[in-house]
């Protein structure tokens, strides 16, 4: 007991005789602890072993073997390769821009709007609220064909021949695009009015008193200030659209990615290699290829922000 | 008062139309689910005879309430645990001075880089070799912490003057009741948002959620609407009402918080 008593002692004097940096130091080091294992297992192990599998022929059957970039090499000769890559690609240039001009257009003349402001701004708000495999089922079924779908009802009523919409091969994309766009906007739409109130009322001020036409101060104030903005919404619209998974499996949960891959993006596809075909070497390499866009879209963003 | 411009009428009437239009989809969502079946193709918004029995047929038959269960504890633990490590981590961060400590702050950003993608399969691997498949942690265990909320909690933590940490140091407090009682309080409107994003975030997820469970009871609402339609040869009135119990819960808890949740995604989008 004594023994224990002064091994208390010894340590709590330790502990008191210690400099308040060192203190500081023992405290950080002790908070970051359990974290800093949660990074290191959960994070880095994971891209390290992403990298490693991509480079053999690992499936649930067969223990992995190395295989070098047979993968790559494979994947870079599948013609679905290049038209996942493809769809992928029309998603993004579709999808940002289509998305970025409605909701700048919106939060333009909203941010002058004072009657029932933030009325109107939930309602464009709120199906950023909501799940994408609820809203795909929504969206699917205003699709269908008379007399269920509410879209070509009202385009029959109009005496506009009916759509195919998903049965399709080319209205496919856009079809399965629409409630992407749709869901994204209300984000989009708050971050653009964060950046319009960001710009100080005296710009506006000056410009007026100098005589300059509402289009000339867009032009020449609100756009160029709000560039930061339109920069982060940017990369983060390309982004989401390169990673379009939710919304068109959901959509046609028979055969994700029809009619006939029509509609089918990378993650789709790397999710089908993985848990449909179980090549996990395979789909791990596609992965990495979506890594390395990712990447590229991000260094870009980097560029731009310093050029500013 | 400033005078009313007839442009300003035009602008408001195009932007609540638009608003309307943006709504549409979740009133005929709702309408429908208030609908039988006789009534499905008949378009009007208000139903004719509104009942509850797509409800109560759902709710009764028990799967949907436990994907629902299961979504609640998913989406609460998770925010729990970001609110605790994330703002842990930030503080530390921002606070403390050590060698090492741009270090660590460089490798969680890092990790901002990192597509879950790309780590879905390692995941798999790992849970699959734990036994974690199947299991409420093997769905939440890739989110406990995240590098954005660290990275949001950093920022605002560096607003909170150092004067009030040494007051509490001097007066005796330890390091941990520091940062939880003195802190934390400091940073609520940073925490909301931050709960508020990683709750819906999670409510919401799909992906992971739909590799790692196998068997029905340990479905997501997400996952177990993408199963429960296959099988039901498409009823839509049906479909609808759970579409609705996946989506109502987000949408009330908007009402109310509203204004938290408009100022916590603006936050976010400046800062993170």
């Amino acid at each position: 007991m004594s023994v224990d008593a002064h091994r208390e002692a010894a340590s709590g004097g330790l502990w008191s005789r210690m400099s308040l940096g060192r203190k500081q130091v023992i405290w950080a080091w002790g908070f970051l602890a359990v974290p800093l294992l949660f990074y290191a297992v959960i994070r880095f192990w994971p891209t390290f072993q992403a990298f490693y599998l991509s480079a053999t022929d690992w499936s649930l059957m067969r223990p992995a073997a190395f295989v070098g970039l047979e993968n790559y090499k494979r994947l870079f000769a599948d013609p679905l390769f290049w038209q996942v890559f493809r769809n992928t690609f029309m998603y993004l240039i579709l999808g940002t821009p289509i998305s970025l001009l409605i909701s700048f257009v919106v939060a333009y003349y909203l941010d002058r709007v004072r009657f029932m402001h933030s009325f109107i701004r939930a309602l464009y708000f709120l199906p950023f609220l909501t799940t994408a495999a609820a809203m795909a089922w929504v969206w699917r079924w205003f699709y269908q064909p008379v007399p269920i779908g509410v879209i070509n009802d009202i385009l029959s009523s109009f005496g506009i021949p009916q759509q195919p919409f998903l049965r399709s091969t080319s209205q496919a994309l856009p079809a399965v695009l629409a409630p992407a766009v749709w869901a994204g906007l209300g984000f989009q739409i708050i971050i653009f009015l964060a950046g319009l109130r960001a710009i100080p009322v005296t710009y506006y001020e000056a410009a007026r008193i100098d005589g300059l036409s509402e289009g000339a101060i867009l032009r020449r104030i609100t756009i160029p200030l709000l560039k930061p903005t339109l920069v982060f919404l940017v990369v983060f619209s390309s982004i989401g659209f390169l990673r379009i998974f939710d919304q068109v499996y959901n959509i046609n949960t028979n055969d994700p990615g029809g009619p006939l891959n029509s509609t089918k993006p990378l993650v789709l596809m790397i999710y089908q290699t993985a848990f449909s075909s179980y090549e996990m070497g395979y789909a791990a390499a596609q992965t990495v290829v979506l890594f390395l866009i990712l990447l590229v879209i991000s260094l870009v963003q980097l560029r731009l922000m310093r050029d500013r | 008062m400033p005078r009313i411009r007839p442009g300003r009428i035009v602008a408001w009437t195009l932007l609540f139309i638009g608003g309307v239009i943006m709504v549409t989809p979740l009133l005929f969502m709702l309408s429908t689910s208030l609908k039988d079946a006789s009534q499905v193709y008949d378009l009007r918004v208000i139903p004719e005879a509104p009942t509850l029995d797509n409800y109560i047929e759902i709710l009764s038959d028990g799967r949907f309430t436990r994907w629902f269960v299961n979504s609640m504890i998913v989406a609460v633990v998770v925010t729990l645990s970001n609110v605790f490590f994330d703002s842990l981590v930030g503080y530390t961060l921002a606070k403390f001075r050590f060698r090492g400590r741009y270090f660590v702050f460089i490798a969680i950003l890092s990790t901002l880089m990192i597509p879950t993608e790309m780590l879905v399969l390692p995941w798999y691997l790992m849970a699959s070799q734990f036994g974690w498949l199947d299991s409420y942690w093997g769905i939440m265990f890739p989110g406990m912490m995240t590098a954005f909320g660290t990275f949001l909690m950093k920022q605002f933590f560096e607003g909170v003057p150092d004067d009030f940490l040494e007051a509490a140091r001097i007066d005796g407090l330890n390091e941990f009741t520091i940062w939880w009682k003195i802190a934390m309080p400091l940073v609520t409107p940073a925490l909301s948002a931050l709960a508020i994003f990683t709750f819906l975030g999670n409510w919401t997820a799909f992906f992971w959620p739909l590799i790692v469970t196998t068997s029905a009871d340990l479905y997501t609402l997400p996952v177990g609407l993408s199963s429960f339609a296959v099988e039901q040869s498409i009823q839509w009135e049906k479909i609808m009402t759970g579409a609705s119990i996946a989506t109502l819960p987000t949408l009330i808890i908007f009402l109310f918080l509203q204004r938290y949740i408009v100022r916590g995604v603006m936050l976010a989008g400046l800062k993170g």
